[in-house]
C-alpha cells in the first residue's frame, strides 16, 4: 500500500452491517445535537432551575457524544490519520466530560430525588390547611349566625315575640324544614305544643313528659338527634318523603329563685321546654357539628331572653297591684277623713243638742230645789239634780276626749293665779272630804311663783280629778297636796325615763303630789289606769261611780302642757300616791301690750300720778269738755282746751304728749284733725298720742279711728280709774286699742 | 238745824236722786274730781251746764217753730245736750235725748215737739233738785261742816 496515513477501517464499507451503523450513528449524532437544544430552550423558558451547571456539563456531555458519532461516521470509509486524531481527540474529551458527569450526578441524583418529597410532603400540608380553613370558616359563620339570633332574641322583652324570633331566625339560619318548641303545661306533667314555624296556629298537642326520649333530651344539655318517628317529631303533615334528620335540644326556663348568691343555677330544679328542629325532608343534609353547638347556644340565649321576659312580667305586675293597692288605700283614707269629719259633726251636734236640755234640766232643778218640797220631794229632786250633773259631766267628758283624740284641743293659755286654783280646788274637796272624815291639806311649796301662764281650767280639771279621785278611793286617814316647782335633779326620774324634761328661762316645772291612804292598786292595775273607760273591778270601786274617762282625760291634758303624770301605790291596802309634772310658763314683770286687760302692775293712787303732763283736750261741747279737764287736772295733767280742729291745730305742739278729742260730734271731722296732726309731726317721738273719745264703740268708729292714726279708742263717760289706767297704759306702750 | 243732821239730809237727798234715776255714776265720778285744789269744780260744771242747756232748749223750741225745719241743724243740738247730760250725769235728760235724736232722723216734727216738751220738763226738774242740793251743802259748809261723800 502508499505510505498515506489513513486508517483502514475493520470491516468492509460496503457491509450491510456497516451500512445499517452508518445510518444509526447518524441519527445517534441528530438525537444528540437535538437534545441539548431542547435543553437549553426549555432552561432559557424555565427561571428557576437551580441546576444550570449540570445542565451545561449534560449538554457538553451529549455535544461530545454527539461529535464523536459524528465523526465515526467518517470511519467506516478510508480515512486519514486526521480524522482519526479528530476521532480520538474527540472521544477523549467525551470520556472525561462523561465521567465528570457521572461522578456529578452522583451528588446531585438523590438531591433531585428528595426534591420531590418534599413536594408531595408540602402538597398534603395544603390539603389539610385547606380543611382547617373550611373548618374555621363554618365556626364564624356559626358564630355569626348566633350573634346576630342573640340579637334579634334579645331586642325584645315580649315572650312571644321572643320565641317566634328564635324559630324564624333559627328556620333561616340552618335552612331548616320545621322548628318547633314545646312548653310544659302547668301541671308539669304534659309538654304543650305552643310555637312552630311554618304552621301559624298550632293544634294544641300534647305530649306527656315522661317519654323516655324526652328525658334523654332533658338531662343532656347538648343538642340530641331523636328519630323523627317519635312524638315530638312528628308533627308535620306525612308525606311520602323521607324525612330529615331530627334534633332536638332542652330550654331552661330560669325564674328569679334560681338564681341564689352562694347558689347558681342548679340544673335539678328546672323546668325545661323542648326545641325541636328538623331538616328538610329528602335533602341529604345531616347535622353538622357547627350547626348543633349553634342550636345549643342560641336554647341557652333563649332561656336567658325568656327569663327577662318572664322578671319583667313580674315586675309590671307588681307595679300594677301596688297601684291597684295605692287607689284602694287612698280611698280608704278619705273615707276614714269622712268618717272623722262625720263623727266630729255628729259630736259637735249632738254636744250643742245634749247640752240645751241638760241646761235646762240643771236649772229648772236647782230653781225647783228653792222652792217649798216636802222632804220627799226634795230628795227626788236632790236626785235629779245629781244625775243631771253626773250626766253632763259625761258629755263634757266625752267631748273633751274626742277633741283630745283628734289633737283639736287646744290650750287656753293665759296668766292666773296659781295659788287661787289650788285654794279653789281645796275648797271645792273640803265638803265631800269632811263628810268622809278625811283630812286634806294643802302644801305650797316658798319658790312656787303666785303667777304662771297655763290653761287654768284644764289645770283646775286635772288637779281637782286627781284629788277627787283620792277622795274617792279613801274610807278614812288623810290626804296630803303637795305643789312644787321641780328642780333639774329631779326632773329625771328614773321611773319615767322617757321623759326628759328640759327647763328653760321662761318656764319651770310645777310637780303636784296627790298622797291617801286609801285602798291603793295593785301593781298590775297600774298600767291600766290611764286608759279609756278600764276600771279596776275591785268592789270598792264598783260604788264610786265615773265612767273611767278621768284619768284618760288628765293624761292627754298633762300632756298637751308638755308634761307626765303617774301613779305609784306600794299595794292594795297602802294608798297610792298620783304625782305629775306640768310645765308652765313665768309672767314677765311687764305686761305684754295685745292683752289690754290684764291685771294691771299697781299703779299709785296718788293724785298726782302724771305729774305736768301736757295734754291737749278737744272738744266742741264745753260740758264734757270741763269734765275730761277736771278728769285730767285731778290726775296732775297741765291741760289746755280748744274748742274747734282750727284751734287745736293751730295750738298742738311737741310739748303735748296726748291730744284727746270728741269724735262723735257729726259736722266737726275729728279724723281729719288727726291726719293733719299725723302730718305735722313727722317724727314719731315728737308726736303726741291721739285718743278718741267717742260714745260709741262700733266697728266703723273703730275703724275709722284706725285708718287715720288714731292711737286708741275711749268711750265716754270716762271714770277717774278708767282715765287714769289709760294715760299709764299709753305713756307705756303708745297703743291702747281700746278701752271700754 | 244741826250739822249732823244737814250732812244726813244731803246724804239722803243725793240717794234719793241716784234712786229716782235723776243722776247716775257720772255725777259720782264728778264729785270725785272734786278736791282742795278745785273746791268748787262740780258747782262750775252744773252750772256751765244749766247756761248750755238753757241756750240748746231756746234754739231748739225755735227751730221747732220755722216753716222748714232744719233737722240736721237740730239733731246736731241734740247731740250737744246729750254729750252734756252724759257728761254731768242727768240720766234721765240724757234718755230723752236720745229719743229726740231718732225723731230728729225720722223729720218727726209731732214726736219732736212732744219729745222736747219733756226735755225741758225733765230739765226742769234736775236743775230745781241740783240747785236744792247745792244750797244744802252751802248750808253744812256755812255751819263749818264739810261735805260728806
Amino acid at each position: 500500500m502508499d505510505s498515506c496515513n489513513c486508517i483502514e477501517p475493520q470491516w468492509p464499507p460496503d457491509d450491510l452491517l456497516m451500512k445499517y451503523q452508518y445510518i444509526s450513528d447518524f441519527f445517534i449524532a441528530l438525537a444528540y445535537f437535538s437534545i441539548p437544544l431542547e435543553l437549553i430552550y426549555f432552561v432559557k423558558k424555565s427561571a428557576v432551575f437551580p441546576y444550570r451547571w449540570v445542565l451545561v456539563q449534560f449538554g457538553a456531555f451529549i455535544v461530545l457524544c454527539g461529535a464523536t458519532h459524528l465523526i465515526n461516521l467518517w470511519t467506516f470509509t478510508m480515512h486519514t490519520r486526521t480524522v482519526a486524531m479528530v476521532m480520538t481527540t474527540a472521544k477523549v474529551f467525551t470520556a472525561v466530560v462523561s465521567c465528570a458527569t457521572a461522578l456529578m450526578l452522583v451528588h446531585i441524583i438523590p438531591d433531585l430525588l428528595s426534591v420531590k418529597t418534599r413536594e408531595l410532603f408540602l402538597k398534603n400540608k395544603a390539603a389539610e390547611l385547606d380543611r382547617e380553613m373550611g373548618l374555621i370558616r363554618t365556626q364564624e359563620e356559626t358564630g355569626r349566625h348566633v350573634r346576630m339570633l342573640t340579637h334579634e332574641i334579645r331586642s325584645t322583652l315580649d315572650r312571644h315575640t321572643i320565641l317566634k324570633t328564635t324559630l324564624v331566625e333559627l328556620g333561616r339560619t340552618l335552612a331548616l324544614e320545621e322548628c318547633a318548641l314545646w312548653m310544659p303545661t302547668r301541671t308539669g306533667l304534659e309538654l304543650q305544643l305552643s310555637y312552630t314555624l311554618r304552621q301559624q296556629n298550632p293544634v294544641g298537642y300534647t305530649v306527656p313528659i315522661h317519654l323516655p326520649v324526652i328525658n334523654q333530651v332533658f338531662s343532656s344539655s347538648h343538642a340530641v338527634k331523636i328519630s323523627p318517628k317519635c312524638p315530638v317529631a312528628r308533627i308535620r303533615p306525612a308525606g311520602k318523603y323521607m324525612p330529615g334528620e331530627v334534633v332536638a335540644v332542652r330550654v331552661p326556663l330560669l325564674h328569679l329563685s334560681n338564681f341564689q348568691i352562694n347558689d347558681w343555677p342548679e340544673l335539678s330544679t328546672k323546668q325545661y321546654a323542648l326545641m325541636v328542629l328538623m331538616l328538610p325532608s329528602d335533602s341529604a343534609r345531616q347535622w353538622h357539628v357547627h350547626e348543633l353547638e349553634l342550636v345549643e347556644v342560641v336554647a341557652d340565649q333563649v332561656a336567658v331572653a325568656l327569663s327577662h321576659a318572664a322578671i319583667l312580667e313580674e315586675s309590671m305586675r307588681a307595679r300594677d297591684l301596688l297601684m291597684e293597692q295605692n287607689v284602694a288605700l287612698d280611698l280608704a283614707r278619705r273615707e276614714a277623713e269622712t268618717a272623722i269629719r262625720a263623727r266630729n259633726d255628729f259630736l259637735a251636734v249632738m254636744n250643742h243638742e245634749m247640752r240645751t236640755p241638760m241646761h235646762a234640766i240643771i236649772a229648772l232643778s236647782s230653781l225647783l230645789q228653792e222652792t217649798e218640797l216636802t222632804p220627799e220631794q226634795r230628795l227626788m229632786v236632790e236626785t235629779i239634780l245629781k244625775s243631771s250633773n253626773l250626766l253632763s259631766t259625761l258629755i263634757n267628758d266625752v267631748l273633751d276626749l274626742s277633741r283630745l283624740e283628734d289633737g283639736s284641743l287646744q290650750l287656753d293659755l293665759g296668766t292666773f293665779n296659781l295659788f287661787a286654783v289650788f285654794r279653789e280646788v281645796l275648797n271645792l274637796i273640803k265638803p265631800i272630804a269632811s263628810v268622809k272624815k278625811l283630812h286634806v291639806s294643802l302644801n305650797l311649796a316658798p319658790d312656787l311663783p303666785e303667777y304662771a301662764i297655763g290653761d287654768e281650767k284644764r289645770l283646775m280639771q286635772t288637779i281637782l280629778n286627781v284629788v277627787g279621785n283620792a277622795v274617792k278611793f279613801s274610807k278614812e286617814g288623810s290626804i296630803s297636796i303637795t305643789a312644787f316647782v321641780a328642780k333639774s335633779e329631779l326632773l329625771r326620774d328614773s321611773r319615767t325615763p322617757e321623759f326628759f324634761p328640759v327647763p328653760s328661762d321662761n318656764h319651770f316645772y310645777l310637780r303636784v303630789q296627790v298622797k291617801d291612804s286609801g285602798v291603793g292598786i295593785s301593781p298590775q292595775d297600774i298600767p291600766k289606769l290611764f286608759t279609756k273607760f278600764a276600771q279596776t273591778q275591785s268592789t270598792a270601786t264598783r260604788n264610786s261611780g265615773g265612767s273611767g274617762l278621768g284619768l284618760a282625760i288628765c293624761k292627754r291634758f298633762v300632756n298637751l302642757m308638755e308634761g307626765h303624770i303617774w301613779i305609784e301605790s306600794e299595794g292594795l291596802g297602802k294608798g297610792c300616791t298620783a304625782i305629775f309634772m306640768v310645765k308652765l310658763g313665768i309672767p314677765e314683770r311687764s305686761n305684754e301690750p295685745k292683752l289690754p286687760f290684764m291685771p294691771k302692775v299697781p299703779t299709785n293712787h296718788g293724785p298726782t300720778a302724771f305729774p305736768g303732763l301736757k295734754v291737749l283736750v278737744m272738744d266742741e261741747n264745753g260740758v264734757s269738755r270741763m269734765v275730761t279737764k277736771g278728769l285730767l287736772v285731778h290726775l296732775g295733767c297741765d291741760v289746755t282746751m280748744v274748742s274747734s280742729s282750727e284751734e287745736c291745730l293751730r295750738v298742738v305742739s311737741h310739748e303735748h304728749k296726748v291730744v284727746f278729742m270728741d269724735v262723735c260730734v257729726p259736722g266737726m271731722d275729728g279724723y281729719e284733725v288727726a291726719i293733719r296732726i299725723n302730718e305735722k309731726f313727722t317724727k314719731r317721738h315728737e308726736r303726741p298720742v291721739i285718743v278718741a273719745l267717742t260714745g260709741n264703740t262700733d266697728k266703723v268708729t273703730k275703724e275709722n279711728c284706725m285708718r287715720v292714726g288714731m292711737d286708741g279708742i275711749i268711750l265716754k263717760p270716762v271714770s277717774l280709774d278708767k282715765m287714769r289706767s289709760v294715760l299709764s297704759d299709753l305713756l307705756e306702750h303708745r297703743v291702747l286699742f281700746e278701752a271700754i | 238745824m244741826d250739822l249732823v243732821q244737814l250732812q244726813r239730809q244731803l246724804v239722803d237727798y243725793r240717794t234719793s236722786l241716784y234712786h229716782e234715776g235723776f243722776l247716775d255714776e257720772q255725777f259720782t265720778q264728778l264729785q270725785s274730781l272734786q278736791d282742795e285744789n278745785n273746791p268748787d269744780f262740780v258747782v262750775e260744771v252744773v252750772s256751765l251746764f244749766f247756761e248750755d242747756s238753757e241756750r240748746l232748749l231756746n234754739e231748739l223750741s225755735k227751730a221747732l217753730e220755722q216753716q222748714v225745719i232744719d233737722f240736721k241743724r237740730m239733731d246736731a243740738q241734740v247731740h250737744q245736750l246729750k254729750g252734756s247730760s252724759s257728761s254731768i250725769g242727768a240720766h234721765r235728760v240724757q234718755k230723752l235725748c236720745i229719743v229726740f235724736r231718732n225723731y230728729c232722723e225720722a223729720q218727726n216734727v209731732e214726736g219732736c215737739l212732744k219729745c222736747l216738751q219733756q226735755v225741758k220738763h225733765e230739765y226742769g226738774i234736775i236743775k230745781t233738785k241740783l240747785e236744792s242740793m247745792f244750797q244744802l251743802e252751802q248750808q253744812i259748809l256755812n255751819a263749818g261742816g264739810s261735805i260728806p261723800v
